[in-house]
């Protein structure tokens, strides 16, 4: 027993962490775009993919401990556009200061996703199909109440209201680092990351998330909250879809209600591409991030290789077969030597 | 006399028009194993789940020292010092072991928003609570799921003495292994019973059973045949109730019957 145990070099255990893959990845795409596209060695081009890697990063680090805990949210793209849409048409419909749209757009946002959670558990049907509906709710929902109240597509900007300056520079402003711009968002993501790092590796509460992920039933009987955890989760992704729509809404003042579809399926490819298990249980903040970077090397590389945007999907799509691959891979790998 | 530490009067429960267990008997005291046997579907998944907290019993008296309580949670029972080792084992496989060992009862340091996790004193008292178990040299930090089956239960087993478990319900520990490691699981029951603990041991394997019981209740098909000690029943006689004994002498009584006829035809 002893002498297998000490098989296992330090070397072994770093490799043995769930980011593997996705940071072979990062480096991989990153010297592929480095190599084809001279613009993307840019120091400003940097801060670009920094921040539309941010813009998924952040549901993608809540859409991680989600799928660490177990479950699946198909609804968060969507749920992006639903803030910022009823954020807008609060504070314009009803108020002269964004922040009660901003606030209000909050509690519905955690309470959608409380919703979600709610039915999830008390049902127990699987939450794909639960958020598969509040998916397409949500999307009718985001189209058609803007059409009733707006009589539009899109809402009408706000950006003359009281409280936009201020909410603008939560949201959504800039700032200079060596002469480069980069975006606030980049930094809330960053913090994010380590708060969600935090809760995984040093609070109980992450120790629960693992445990439901990986073995709910075993969790209930040992007594974890499974529940309060579950539900606790999909409100997280509700907060963060909540903050990607915010930013949105104070970056271009104006929303359009058709937006957001389709989004849901890049947070949950970024998490699986940063070593989440589709089966829950395993996973990681870090991967997450590093999951978002390939995301946003990938979208910004192929524009600066001055290729057709269109290749963009096929990209991402191989590039998900590609890191899955690998983790498989290297999986296999440990397993032969543990 | 004290009150014994688990007492069952007339315990029963259905599922909907499935009548599952009904009127069961059961008595552990300090330092006390009681096995419980038993045929598939015989209801013994029935009566762990009660004394658990998983399910709630709706016939007779559930009595934990001598007070009757009804169980509407598992975490109400593990607060009232009933742990259960489920034959799943209650383990998050891909967790390192001592984060198993404390999941739901994490030790924190700091305060705060800096209350944090006290990962290092957890990993020492795992190693050294399962070293008590005569459980050596297993690295704390690897996926429990690595381990063996045995190792296993004896790691869930150390966990609910640990967390000062008085009775302890075994669900069919050593079901799924070899002899040896069957062997070790049932020297940590003995261990457990000479720490003063109430064991409900699960199990349909007359000679586990045997081999450690003191009391022995007998199930089948959701009725009790009954709940003797262990001077009144021998190993045989415990294999054929178990066995459903009585249904084989019937069935052997039957086959017998029916050979005669065929045996006649064989010969015309």
């Amino acid at each position: 027993m002893d002498s297998r145990v000490a098989l296992k070099s330090p070397l072994t255990r770093r490799m043995a962490t769930p980011e593997t893959g996705a940071l072979a990845g990062v480096v991989l795409v990153y010297l592929f775009f480095f190599a084809v596209a001279p613009p993307f060695r840019d120091l400003s081009s940097l801060s670009t993919v920094l921040y539309v890697s941010s813009i998924y990063g952040i549901p993608a680090l809540a859409v991680a401990l989600l799928m660490i805990g177990g479950e699946f949210d198909l609804s968060s793209g969507v749920a992006v556009v639903s803030s910022a849409l009823l954020a807008s048409m609060i504070s314009y419909e009803l108020t002269a200061n964004v922040w009660v749209g901003v606030g209000l757009s909050l509690a519905a946002a955690l309470g959608m996703g409380a919703l979600n959670g709610y039915l999830v558990i008390r049902t127990g049907i699987p939450s794909f199909l639960v958020t598969l509906g509040s998916f397409f709710m949500l999307g009718g929902l985001n189209l058609a109440g803007t059409r009733l109240i707006t009589g539009s597509v899109a809402t009408p900007s706000i950006s003359d209201m009281d409280g936009f300056a201020s909410a603008q520079a939560l949201f959504a402003s800039s700032f200079e680092v060596a002469g480069v711009s980069l975006r606030v968002t980049v930094l809330w993501w960053l913090l994010f990351a380590a708060l969600a790092t935090w809760a995984l590796r040093r609070a109980p509460f992450g120790n629960w998330i693992f445990a439901v992920g990986g073995a709910p039933l075993s969790a209930r009987a040992v007594g974890v909250p499974v529940r309060r955890v579950k539900i606790g989760l999909f409100m997280t992704v509700g907060f963060a879809a909540w903050f990607v729509g915010m930013h949105q809404l104070f970056a271009f003042d104006t929303v359009q209600s058709g937006e957001g579809v389709g989004k849901e399926f890049y947070y949950i490819i970024a998490a699986v591409v940063g070593g989440c298990l589709l089966t829950g249980g395993q996973g990681s903040a870090v991967g997450a991030v590093l999951g978002a970077l390939i995301f946003g090397m990938t979208t910004q590389g192929i524009v600066y290789a001055g290729w057709n945007p269109d290749w963009f999907k096929f990209f991402v799509g191989a590039l998900l077969l590609g890191v899955i691959l690998l983790n498989a891979g290297v999986r296999r790998w440990q397993e032969a030597r543990a | 006399m004290t009150a014994p530490l688990l007492r069952l009067t007339g315990v029963g429960k259905s599922y909907g028009a499935v009548s599952a267990l009904t009127g069961v008997d059961l008595e552990v005291g300090a330092g006390e194993i009681t096995c419980v046997l038993g045929d598939n579907g015989a209801g013994k998944s029935t009566l762990i789940k009660i004394i658990a907290g998983v399910h709630e019993h709706d016939e007779g008296v559930v009595e934990l020292g001598g007070e009757a309580i009804r169980l509407t949670s598992p975490r109400q029972a593990i607060d009232r010092g009933v742990a259960t080792v489920y034959q799943d084992l209650a383990i998050a496989p891909l967790m390192p072991v001592w984060a198993n060992f404390f999941l739901g009862h994490e030790l924190l340091k700091g305060r705060g928003p800096f209350r944090r996790m006290d990962i290092a004193r957890m990993r020492e008292i795992t190693g050294a609570e399962l070293a008590a178990m005569g459980i050596e040299g297993v690295d704390v930090e690897r996926p429990i799921g690595g381990l063996s089956g045995g190792q296993r239960q004896c790691v869930a087993i150390a966990r609910a003495v640990h967390f000062g478990a008085k009775v302890l319900i075994l669900d069919e520990p050593t079901a799924a292994l070899g002899v040896k490691q069957a062997g070790v699981v049932l020297r940590h029951i003995l261990a457990a019973r000479a720490r003063g603990l109430g064991v409900v041991f699960i199990t349909h394997n007359p000679h586990h059973a045997h081999s450690v019981g003191d009391r022995f209740l007998i199930l089948q098909r959701g009725r009790s045949l009954g709940c003797f000690p262990k001077a009144e029943i021998a190993l045989e006689d415990l294999t054929r109730r178990m066995a459903g004994g009585v249904e084989l002498d019937e069935l052997a009584h039957e086959l017998a019957n029916r050979g005669a006829p065929a045996a006649r035809m064989a010969g015309a």
